[in-house]
């Protein structure tokens, strides 16, 4: 296991430089000139250039690539272009809403999806076994935004009972309100994550259902509720823990949109702007620290399968991601 | 893109309607206070799309920084009205000599920074100095380079020597914050002179304003501001709705605004922008170099029928670059008015009875690509054909802008006082008028304001009458308020909304 793990941890740092590579000659081929945002009306040519002398825009493209990661390997995310402010305090204080807003719409997420796709299943010919299959069906071809809009319209603007959006200027020293803040984003990711998942729980169930080894361990005498706990549902969750992994990442990232509908300082907000004003030390160090959330989502999923799953155990396994 | 830029052209992020103004000139503010007392310790919450980018506006603060400080917590030798005047501020006195070139300021006495520190010669030599220094990124860098030498003879004495007659020096200095001399980080933090101080700024989030006890002058009628950030319209008007804030400074959204208009819990104020849509001609470039095809271009267009359907009831019509604000303003409506007929004979007069066909370089944001839908239609009429080429704020920047590749484009125009661009024959529309870049010359040289306001006039009327543009509409500004709140600024002149002067009932 020693082993594994630091064979592990050395593809994860691997994987984690080309990322870097890869993001950052990405960002170089887009179009435009960051150094446009930082000159006014009527600049000419020579305060364009002491622009992009300033941002050090000018410089050969290797001698950037190896100035961005030596203040990564101090650490350091750089200063923005646009604001001239360092990145990195900024990537942590947004952490602060998209964190707490990711995890608690997975655990939502899955807390509603793993009864709902095993009933789907189990029950998949009764009435409501149908309902919730239909439903969740239905959930993964909702817009998140729309949804959004739609809870916004109902919770906050009709009942008052929740804020339409923002979230406390003093952030998590107002618990209560914070958390208030947090509900509906929560709710509307939960609800579209949590219908994606029931659809993968549901199959997954339906596989084991139908096993062979299932069978045999009810005519070996066990109960239906035993047979599944014991050989079941561990053979189920193999394949429902990679999806996990990869539904939580692309929250994290996909939160850009939720984040815009409620208007909450969080790092998806922080990445568009960074996009819309070329700004690039801000979109490299948001996706380098998403790169390397999503990273970690892995190593852990792998991780955890690895637990539940001794087959997997003779294997480096990459398949998670 | 663009928020620096946004002073000549938005993008969808930094959107360019100027706010508004405030608040001393005379009592055109949003809705009097109707009777009944105000609670003098509230906090006001004001919802705005326009976040600073950082807190020093000679360091690419942006529009947001203008919004959230200037007044507020930064104060200039002299301020704006509401009216587009100028009036003295931090500078009890000043005299002009002979000659023009040499202005002497008297400070106001008693003025002291948030920090506590008394305000000297030495902090207005430093603050001018770091408007024009070289990494300045302020847009008024440019304009007040004509600033030959500073000196301070005593501490509440300030002399500024020009290079040459500046008759918009003053106007211009409105635009300048007196900072402490002394103060570090401007980024984050600040130390003017202005009647509130920065509470804490949570960057994409709120920006706070609490009141100075030791402002010099008449202390502000709320206890705070709280500035509210929002990346879209719907959820800064979601915000308005459920009381998070109460007071929008610039409403985008034109469709929203029926959910205000018919509940007696909101008003709605109509003022005047600076901000207009402009269809630009390359008037270097076949055929608009003819004035013919610009005039026949102009009258062949029926802008209230645009303006009517992009905002539908509000806004202005203007015939020319200058808006009712401007000191120059004129009502040039009638000059090339709406007349197909006319259109069709200039057309014939300039060779092209049969009609041309030119590409309209389109920036994708709002309003434009629905103003070049009707312009197309509306040109089909007299037999132009408009192929549509829609391009981003860079690409814009790109191609129009700085190489000029380009027949006819639409942009808004933000700045107040920009009419002076046509007397550049190398800005981008490529007017190029002998006597017109003679008058702007001769006006900011003029000796007195009235001889500069009579030879922009006639600016005025030369580019409008060459159809150097043609300038679609003046946006609107709305301000959507809560009923409990008056004292808010409406007009939209530049980007500032002064805030001391709101009052809000408990």
């Amino acid at each position: 296991m020693a082993r594994y793990l630091l064979r592990r941890l050395a593809f994860l740092l691997v994987s984690l430089a080309l990322a870097s590579v890869v993001l950052f000659v990405l960002l170089r081929m887009l179009p435009g000139d960051p150094a446009n945002a930082l000159t006014s009306v009527g600049a000419g040519p020579e305060q364009i250039a002491a622009a992009r002398h300033a941002i050090g825009s000018d410089r050969p493209l290797p001698e950037q690539f190896t100035h961005w990661i030596g203040q990564l390997a101090r650490g350091d995310l750089g200063t923005s272009f646009v604001s001239s402010l360092p990145v990195g305090p900024e990537v942590s204080s947004r952490l602060n809403v998209t964190i707490p807003l990711t995890l608690a719409a997975f655990v939502l997420a899955v807390l509603i999806a793993v009864p709902a796709g095993f009933i789907a299943a189990y029950k998949r010919r009764t009435w409501y076994g149908a309902l919730l299959s239909g439903v969740s069906q239905l959930g993964i071809a909702i817009p998140v935004f729309w949804l959004g809009m739609i809870l916004i319209a109902v919770f906050a603007l009709n009942a008052g009972w929740l804020p339409a959006g923002g979230f406390p200027q003093d952030g998590w020293a107002e618990p209560a309100e914070a958390i208030r803040s947090l509900v509906l984003p929560v709710v509307t990711i939960a609800l579209v994550m949590g219908a994606s998942l029931t659809r993968y729980v549901r199959s997954a169930t339906l596989d084991v259902l139908g096993s062979d080894y299932l069978r045999t361990a009810r005519a070996l005498g066990a109960s239906f509720g035993r047979a599944m706990w014991r050989h079941g549902l561990r053979n189920a969750s193999v394949p429902v823990i990679s999806i996990l992994g990869i539904e939580l990442a692309s929250t994290l990232l996909g939160a850009v949109v939720v984040e815009s509908v409620f208007a909450l300082p969080g790092l998806g907000s922080m990445l568009a702007t960074g996009i819309a004003q070329h700004d690039y030390p801000v979109i490299q160090g948001v996706l380098f620290v998403s790169t390397l959330a999503v990273l970690l989502i892995g190593f852990a999923a792998d991780l955890i399968q690895r637990i539940i799953d001794p087959r997997l155990r003779g294997r480096l396994s990459g398949g998670s991601r | 893109m663009n928020i620096t830029k946004s002073a000549l052209y938005g993008g969808a992020t930094a959107a360019t309607l100027a706010l508004t103004l405030t608040a001393c000139g005379g009592g055109s503010n949003g809705g009097s206070a109707s009777g009944g007392a105000y609670d003098k310790n509230a906090t006001v919450g004001v919802g705005s799309l326009y976040e600073p980018q950082n807190l020093d506006n000679t360091a690419g603060g942006g529009q947001g920084v203008t919004e959230a400080l200037a007044g507020n917590v930064y104060e200039g030798l002299f301020r704006l009205t509401d009216d587009g005047k100028v009036e003295k501020l931090l500078a009890q006195d000043y005299k002009v000599s002979g000659d023009g070139l040499t202005y002497t300021f008297t400070l106001r006495d008693g003025v002291k920074f948030h920090s506590g520190k008394k305000l000297t010669s030495q902090d207005v030599k430093y603050s001018l100095e770091k408007v024009i220094g070289k990494d300045s990124q302020s847009a008024r860098k440019s304009n007040l380079e004509v600033i030959k030498d500073i000196a301070t003879p005593d501490a509440k004495t300030v002399k500024v020597t020009l290079s040459k007659k500046s008759i918009s020096f003053v106007y211009n200095l409105s635009y300048v914050w007196i900072v402490n001399s002394e103060a570090k980080s401007l980024k984050t933090s600040e130390d003017g002179t202005g009647p509130y101080t920065l509470n804490k700024w949570t960057r994409g989030s709120a920006l706070s304003l609490d009141r100075f006890a030791g402002y010099w002058g008449r202390a502000a009628a709320n206890k705070g501001v709280v500035f509210h950030y929002y990346k879209n319209a719907t959820a800064l008007n979601n915000a308005l709705l459920t009381n998070a804030v109460d007071v929008v400074t610039s409403e985008q959204s034109p469709d929203a605004l029926d959910q205000f208009k018919n509940n007696q819990n909101y008003k709605v104020s109509d003022g005047d922008s600076t901000t207009k849509l402009l269809l630009a001609f390359n008037d270097k470039a076949k055929p608009f170099t003819d004035v013919r095809v610009r005039q026949a271009v102009s009258s062949a267009i029926d802008d209230k029928k645009l303006l009517e359907s992009v905002w539908g009831g509000y806004g202005k019509l203007i015939g020319s670059m200058v808006p009712p604000t401007d000191p120059w303003y004129e009502d040039l409506t009638k000059v090339n008015a709406y007349d197909t007929a006319r259109a069709k004979k200039l057309l014939k007069d300039a060779g092209y009875g049969n009609g041309f066909t030119f590409t309209l370089d389109t920036p994708n944001y709002d309003p434009h690509p629905t103003a070049a839908t009707f312009i197309k239609s509306q040109l089909a009429k007299v037999g132009i054909t408009v192929k549509i080429n829609t391009i981003t704020p860079d690409e814009w920047y790109t191609k129009v802008y700085k190489n000029r590749d380009f027949a006819a484009t639409l942009q808004e125009h933000v700045n107040d006082r920009d009419l002076v661009w046509y007397g550049n024959p190398d800005f981008y529309w490529g007017y190029d008028n002998k006597q017109v870049t003679r008058w702007v010359e001769q006006a900011e040289a003029a000796p007195t304001t009235a001889a500069q306001t009579e030879l922009l006039k006639k600016v005025n009327r030369k580019t409008a009458e060459d159809a150097a543009s043609d300038w679609l509409y003046l946006y609107p500004q709305i301000v959507v308020a809560n009923s409990k709140l008056s004292g808010y600024p409406v007009n939209g002149l530049n980007s500032q909304f002064y805030a001391y002067d709101i009052q809000k009932k408990g």
